[in-house]
């Protein structure tokens, strides 16, 4: 069983095993990107080394272009994007955090460029492993962020990801996130859509901008100024306008999101949720757990074991970062009693992330939930199912108290066995 | 070489402009595009070239331009050439990439060498003004020795970057040198590079009055004076094989070329050059010219 909720391995479709990597390949394949651009990162490379097999072996008709760093091969997506083509890529952290400047460019020039992301925690110091500290770096950059939680869905979002951004309601980059190795490097039945299904979902890009058209002369990303321009020609917009609407068609992209969600679940038979943030045994709970990836799919085998203590507790396991889905979570946990918050990353100097972003959107609730957080998992580090259920515990303790921590509280940090280690010394990079 | 009845009428800059008066760049442009023609995809960083394309909703060429983040160049013109050969349209249309020297010889030398190792089928064309001039005249890699900008108030102690030199180390088909104040040979150049599969750089000194502190009307004047000094020598390397352009073959007898301190007075930015620096120019030109001849002799 898949977190659709859809049992893969007995399916009549093409199964194959696949690991997330290589699940987010064959989907760019069967999306049909024109042009790719990207650069090798640990753990996301397989991407990568995927996509270079089907264009070497004709299953691909895409140009893919190798160039020599992530701040390049996000610059040659816009280039590409803006002239019509079809882009996808995929990285990882340094990566990621080397293409941040074409971020704002490709979301200011509304260009529908689908990036994988195979999350990774961002040195120093150097880890290759597993956190979301990358994911939400880019939080304000004006993209649509999605979290998967099984190798099915991150086949299943970048399908739906290309037709979302691509809409023109939306003309909006968006990234598909899932944990590193975690997924990316472990194998999972998938079953693959039939190329004409997917195809007739996903047809031929339409690009609004489309430079390879010359008959059309276009200065795509020009000079700005604070006040709108007014010429006997016309009026032009000023940066304030371009952004505005950058947020209007992020606000508006959610009903596209749950559409096209809902327009996939009914041709191909698999569901995430509202298409925002699946549920879990949620019906009749009063306590929820709140988290993403790696981290829900973690809470969601103590889900069982909670509710035999006599917990009603279930978990809201979020899909939709960017734009935040703030109605529904309003209206979602309107009654709830408690939320425990599971962070994979630090907004270093407040608190996880999640956390602080659920915290405010709900506020002003009538009788709002307890709403407590913790943080799990950095760099690789295990996320046990004990982490969760003590998180459970303590929150529920405090929500009897009414005492409200804003101190930051961690679960698997092994200080304890670290007596010895005098931190001041370590830093200085002294080591045993 | 062309003369004035070659240059096609067709203008592809919209009349007015919002350089400075007395701007080379401007000039160089409007005379590159038009060797181009209508079947060009433009791409431009951040620069004085930024303005000159104007603000939202008013594109001031004829040719669309899409516009890139400084350090981006080289990859966004591949970006674009990866696209039209996607369409199948790689062979119709030209993509040119336009920078100034601090997008090209400092923050975007790894974007265009990529580009150009890639063998890109593209124009890349560097407008030398020597400095950041859009930013208010500090210091690029390609500021001459001795020269004053904002961030050398002392005057630079490192000579130029050899940015064509560079490109040549790429083994592109061709890279050559012009010269704003020499508009036919670059409009030859440029007429030559469009129609060359792969990657052609074009570096052309770029006068400016502002940052180079001069009248604006000396703007033709300054720029000869860099290549009948000798400094700047116009040539190409054209699939290795190195051409001295026909300005510049005189000056292959040193007799021919005048003192570079003809040049280097006639600017502000280099009101306080020492005795030394002056001595380290004149070492440069010699040494520049044979191996200039050397090159030719050996071919
Ligand atoms: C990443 C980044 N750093 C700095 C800048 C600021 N900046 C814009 S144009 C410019 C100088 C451009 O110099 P050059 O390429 O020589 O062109 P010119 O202005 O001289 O025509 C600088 C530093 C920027 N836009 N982006
Ligand atoms: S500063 Fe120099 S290069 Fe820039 S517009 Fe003025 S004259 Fe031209
Ligand atoms: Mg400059």
């Amino acid at each position: 069983m898949n977190v659709s909720g859809k049992n893969v391995v007995n399916s009549k479709k093409k199964v194959k095993i696949l690991t997330g990597n290589h699940a987010a390949a064959y989907a760019l394949r069967q999306a049909r990107v024109g042009v790719m651009s990207a650069y090798p990162i640990t753990p996301q490379s397989p991407v990568v080394e995927k996509i270079s097999e089907f264009i070497e072996k004709g299953k691909l008709k895409a140009r893919f272009l190798l160039v020599e760093s992530e701040h390049s091969a996000a610059a040659a997506c816009c280039a590409a994007s803006a002239t019509g083509s079809r882009v996808g890529t995929a990285t990882s952290a340094h990566g990621l955090m080397l293409m941040y400047e074409l971020l704002p460019w490709a979301s200011g020039t509304r260009l529908p460029i689908v990036i994988n992301l195979a999350t990774r925690s961002c040195g120093a110091p150097w880890s290759v492993w597993d956190d979301h500290s990358d994911f939400i770096t880019i939080r304000d950059v004006g993209w649509i962020q999605f979290m998967c939680e099984d190798n099915q869905e991150i086949y299943d979002t970048n399908i739906q990801a290309f037709k979302i951004a691509e809409d023109p309601r939306v003309n909006i980059p968006t990234i598909v996130a899932y944990d590193g190795y975690i997924l990316s490097h472990t194998m999972m039945p998938i079953e693959l859509e039939n190329q004409e299904d997917i195809d007739t979902f996903l047809p031929p890009l339409n690009h609004h901008i489309n430079l390879s058209d010359i008959s059309q002369v276009k200065g795509v990303g020009p000079v700005t100024t604070p006040n709108i321009i007014k010429r006997k020609e016309g009026t032009a917009p000023g940066y304030y306008e371009f952004r505005y609407s950058l947020q209007k068609a992020l606000e508006n992209s959610i009903n596209v999101i749950k559409e096209v969600h809902d327009e996939f679940t009914k041709k191909f038979g698999r569901a995430y949720g509202n298409g925002l943030f699946k549920t879990y045994k949620t019906d009749d709970a009063d306590t929820i757990i709140f988290a993403m990836g790696s981290v829900s799919a973690q809470a969601r085998t103590v889900i069982e074991k909670l509710r035999e203590e006599g917990l009603k507790i279930g978990l809201v396991s979020l899909r939709l970062f960017r734009p935040f889905p703030i109605k529904y979570l309003r209206e979602f946990f309107k009654g709830i009693k408690n939320i425990i918050v599971f962070d994979r990353e630090i907004g270093y100097g407040y608190e996880g992330v999640l956390s602080y972003e659920l915290k405010a959107a709900l506020y002003g609730l009538k009788n709002p939930p307890f709403i407590k957080g913790f943080i799990v998992g950095l760099g690789g580090r295990d996320v046990r199912s004990e982490h969760i259920i003590e998180g459970v515990h303590k929150s529920l303790e405090l929500a009897k108290k009414g005492e409200i921590i804003y101190e930051t509280e961690y679960f698997g940090l092994e200080l304890d066995e670290l007596k010895d280690y005098d931190e001041q010394e370590f830093l200085k990079g002294g080591g045993k | 070489m062309v003369n004035v009845l070659d240059i096609v009428e067709d203008e592809y800059i919209h009349p007015g402009t919002r350089m400075c008066a007395g701007c080379a760049m401007a000039l160089i442009y409007r005379f590159a595009l038009k060797a181009l023609g209508p079947k060009t995809i433009l791409t431009v960083p951040a620069s004085c070239l930024t303005v000159l394309h104007g603000m939202q909703g008013f594109c001031t060429t004829k040719l669309s331009v899409l516009h890139t983040p400084f350090a981006t160049t080289g990859a966004a013109a591949s970006g674009i050439v990866s696209s039209l050969e996607e369409k199948g349209l790689a062979d119709e249309i030209c993509v040119v990439a336009f920078a100034g020297d601090g997008g090209t010889t400092d923050i975007g030398i790894q974007a265009l060498s990529g580009a150009a190792e890639r063998g890109t089928n593209f124009i890349y064309a560097c407008y030398d003004n020597e400095a950041y001039m859009n930013t208010g005249v500090q210091r690029s890699g390609s500021t001459p020795l001795g020269a004053f900008t904002a961030t050398t108030p002392g005057g630079k102690t490192r000579p130029k970057k050899n940015m064509p030199k560079i490109l040549e180390a790429h083994g592109i088909p061709y890279v050559a040198t012009a010269n704003g104040s020499y508009i036919f040979d670059l409009y030859e150049k440029f007429q030559k590079a469009r129609d060359i599969k792969g990657t052609k750089y074009i570096h052309i000194l770029s006068a400016c009055p502002p940052g180079w502190g001069y009248d604006p009307k000396d703007t033709i004047k300054i720029g000869r004076l860099a290549t009948e000094t000798g400094f700047w020598p116009l040539y190409e390397v054209f699939n290795g094989k190195f051409i001295l352009s026909k300005p510049s073959k005189k000056h292959l007898d040193a007799s021919n070329r005048k003192p570079i301190e003809e040049y280097l007075i006639a600017q502000k930015r280099f009101k306080d050059i020492k005795q030394q620096d002056i001595d380290n120019y004149n070492s440069f030109i010699e040494a520049q010219w044979n191996e200039i001849k050397r090159r030719l002799e050996n071919q």
